[in-house]
């Protein structure tokens, strides 16, 4: 009896979070200016990122270093539409002036339409990820052979829009952009609008995720990670997971670069290089790897103190982000969400090991090492 | 047992420490308007979390913004325009400030990426209010922050040479524009040195732009091209380069390569037993700040193309170099970047008081046709494109670092950054942006 009221009472508190949570994200805009709610909703793009890196990462064991390649098509896609937006029928955009290009390439062309580019901004990724799942995951490649290779993909693709400045901008990307179906992006409302479609984008990922990792499907994706031999055994194949996976987690990160795009107003090649890519594995980690609320409130926390330390310590806000770093990574393996799981379970039944999940047994059952 | 509990009380004071720094930055990130007073950072006047709402030259100060990157590959240039921008300020303030009321500089880091630049100059903009921003250094940190300072208005004052095809409304440029720097070199080689022009450059949109000038350049007066060669930036590895050169025997290489491989590049040229007599080379990005990391007896004897350096004599040069050095310490050096940042918040300045408010549209009408008696000798604004008229300078590196001057253009040069008043570079522009 006990425990079924400690059970009916968790419920309530996880669901009055979420509420909470949702509301807090809807009022947002009445008690933030124009410029901090444009970097909450950046925040919240990159937050949809960290999802579905938390689902391939924490939840199947597949490490991906090259998010920033996914996120960036996802983000050029849109900004391609934007550019020929702006640029205007029959003239060129201007970096392809100043390159000496005469005629708009072919691969532009389907970018005069909004939907197109929407469409293609998500599944291009998906198709790459896809591509490259299929001759990793079915070859048994795995483990940090496969995290080489997401590494090896993020060089190739940025060396690639680095040397074609003609037709992608180089390294000075894609910017200048003034309208999306036919809205000015500098009017107010249409910022208030990308935010509330951000996180409306964020709470979907969300459900979305964390319908994927609970129930017999989740199962199978921790089984992924956890024995993948033994799965084998019994008759599953690893490697359709793992491209299916892999392949979502791709498709979120190219939506949040349209997020992205929409709200920032530039995409440039050190957006997907090598080190954006690994930070986007850092907000899982920090956020709490394995948790997909820890994830994305990793993204936002990460990125907003990113922010906040840069304004407040302009000459030595990295070193304070380096060190926060440290310490989540050094004493914290299940960064910050663990850490509130755990003082959750320590308040038995409160609300950290509620809002933990699946992942707080886990937890718990560390104690007893 | 001890030992848990020491590390559990460990966790619970890191999580309070990690919560009070999130709280810090969250602060910052979630409080306008509502409670300025609550901001979590002290430690500088100059930072961001000065008292929101208010408008720029309002009660007792003018609030300017900075921003350079203060971290990351592009710091090391950036910084130290940044400290010349902030001692103009300085001069500015001891002198008694603009229209009665001192200058107080907003400093913030562009972080070497261009998104970030745009975040910056918007949170700039909009948050701190600031009369101007003097900023950037990258082609493409100016290119992230031109929509954002043509959208809300804002005033941006752009300290490096660049490649030009640009003219914003809301961009004064203070440092050359092609005509001013690339152009009259490539005549001067042409003249002096030789027709046969081997073009080597970083891969990014100054060196690429400027190589399509060039050879449209070398075309229309009879240079030939012996080859053309762009690296990564940051790379570091030219023998293979070097080889390719010495097969073309060019009489002339036309550098643009940028930041670190300049050092590789003259160091392995040496190497080689390349040295400036046997073959000449002209540098657009290699300066006296970059000569110390070059070191000097390396590069000596190699050419650039500047619109300034610190060798001239006048007294406007004199004043400035040795103010940075009383300033920032004597083994510190002034450049063309350098200087054209300080140069920027005196012209700003001038054009405020002419105005007699910091109000955008006022000042740029009444930086029209503005002059300064700025080191490089006497600037003028151009009215219609919103760059400088400057003197075309030729040096030559000398064993001490510094620079000495074989060749000026005698009177500033009009800023043209489309060529349009240049024949052969009518299909360059394609038209205006």
């Amino acid at each position: 009896m006990l425990l079924k009221n400690a059970t009916v009472r968790r419920k309530i508190v996880i669901t009055l979070a979420y509420a909470a949570v949702v509301a807090l994200l809807a009022c947002a805009p009445m008690f933030l200016s124009d410029f901090r709610l444009n970097l909450l909703g950046k925040f919240l793009a990159y937050g949809v990122v960290a999802l579905g890196l938390d689902l391939i990462w924490g939840y199947t064991g597949i490490l991906s270093l090259g998010h920033g390649i996914f996120f960036g098509i996802g983000a050029y896609c849109m900004a391609m539409y934007l550019k020929l937006e702006a640029t205007g029928a029959g003239r060129l955009p201007d970096f392809m002036q100043w390159s000496g290009v005469t005629s708009l390439p072919w691969f532009w062309e389907p970018f005069r339409f909004f939907g197109v580019a929407l469409l293609l901004s998500v599944l291009l990724p998906m198709l790459l990820a896809l591509l490259l799942g299929f001759f990793t995951f079915r070859n048994r490649i795995r483990g940090v052979y496969f995290t080489i290779l997401t590494q090896a993909l993020v060089l190739i693709v940025v060396t690639l829009m680095i040397g074609q400045q003609a037709y992608t901008g180089g390294t000075n990307g894609i910017t200048g952009f003034r309208h999306v179906l036919g809205f000015s992006l500098a009017s107010p409302s249409v910022k208030n609008g990308l935010y509330y479609i951000s996180a409306a984008a964020l709470v979907g990922s969300f459900l979305l995720c964390r319908r994927l990792v609970r129930g017999p499907f989740g199962k199978v994706l921790q089984a992924v990670r956890d024995g993948q031999n033994r799965l084998r055994f019994l008759g599953y194949d690893p490697a359709k997971y793992q491209m299916f996976v892999f392949t979502v987690s791709a498709g979120l990160a190219g939506l949040a670069g349209v997020l992205f795009v929409l709200q920032v107003g530039i995409i440039s090649p050190s957006m997907m290089d090598i080190v954006p890519s690994i930070e986007m594995v850092l907000w899982v980690a920090i956020g709490g790897r394995g948790s997909l609320i820890g994830a994305a409130a990793g993204a936002l926390l990460i990125n907003a103190s990113k922010s906040g330390l840069s304004e407040t310590y302009p000459d030595f806000w990295t070193f304070l982000l380096g060190g926060l770093f440290i310490v989540v990574v050094v004493f914290l393996p299940k960064g910050l969400f663990g850490l509130l799981a755990r003082l959750g379970a320590r308040m038995k039944g409160g609300l950290g090991d509620a809002m933990a999940g699946g992942r707080g047994r886990a937890v718990v059952g560390e104690d007893h090492r | 047992m001890k030992r848990k509990r020491t590390k559990r009380f460990g966790i619970l004071a890191l999580g309070a420490g990690l919560l009070l720094l999130a709280g810090c930055g969250a602060n910052n990130s979630a409080n306008n308007g509502a409670s300025p007073s609550a901001s979590g950072g002290s430690s500088q006047p100059a930072s961001s979390s000065a008292a929101s709402g208010s408008p720029s030259a309002s009660g007792d100060g003018i609030k300017v913004g900075i921003l350079h990157s203060l971290s990351g590959t592009m710091a090391i240039s950036e910084v130290s325009v940044r400290d010349a921008e902030l001692m103009a300020i300085d001069e500015i303030n001891a002198a008694g400030g603009v229209l009665g009321k001192q200058i107080v500089p907003v400093v913030e880091d562009g972080a070497s990426d261009w998104p970030t630049f745009a975040e910056k100059a918007r949170k700039l903009l909009t948050d701190d209010k600031v009369a101007t921003v003097f900023g950037g250094w990258t082609s493409a940190s100016r290119k992230a922050m031109l929509p954002v300072f043509e959208e809300l208005n804002g005033l941006l004052w752009y300290p490096v040479q660049y490649e030009g095809m640009e003219k914003s409304p809301n961009i004064f440029y203070t440092g050359a524009t092609t005509n001013q720097q690339i152009v009259p070199a490539v005549d001067w080689l042409l003249e002096n040195k030789g027709k046969k022009f081997y073009l080597l450059g970083s891969d990014y949109v100054f060196p690429r732009t400027a190589n399509m000038i060039i050879k449209a350049q070398l075309k229309a007066k009879g240079g030939e091209l012996a080859g053309e060669e762009y690296t990564p930036l940051g790379h570091t590895d030219f023998s293979t380069i070097i080889s390719k050169i010495q097969a073309a025997k060019p009489d002339v290489v036309f550098n643009t390569l940028n930041g670190d491989s300049n050092v590789a590049f003259f160091k392995q040229l040496k190497d080689a037993g390349i040295t400036s007599d046997k073959l000449t080379t002209m540098s657009v990005s290699v300066a006296e700040e970059e000569a110390r990391g070059i070191g000097a007896d390396v590069l000596a004897g190699h050419l650039t193309a500047w619109n300034y350096f610190q060798s001239i004599d006048s007294p406007e040069n004199k004043k400035f170099v040795d103010a940075y050095k009383a300033k920032y310490g004597a083994d510190r050096v002034t450049d063309d970047p350098i200087e054209a940042g300080y140069t920027a918040v005196y012209l700003w300045k001038a054009a405020v008081e002419k105005a007699g408010s910091t109000d955008v549209d006022k000042v740029k009408e009444a930086a029209k046709g503005l002059e300064f008696d700025a080191p490089e000798g006497k600037v003028k604004i151009d009215g219609d494109n919103q760059h400088l008229y400057k003197v075309a300078r030729i040096g030559e590196a000398q064993p001490d670092g510094q620079f000495k001057e074989l060749w000026n253009s005698g009177d500033a040069v009009k800023p043209d950054p489309y060529l349009e008043t240049y024949d052969w570079a009518a299909g360059l522009s394609g038209g205006n942006g």
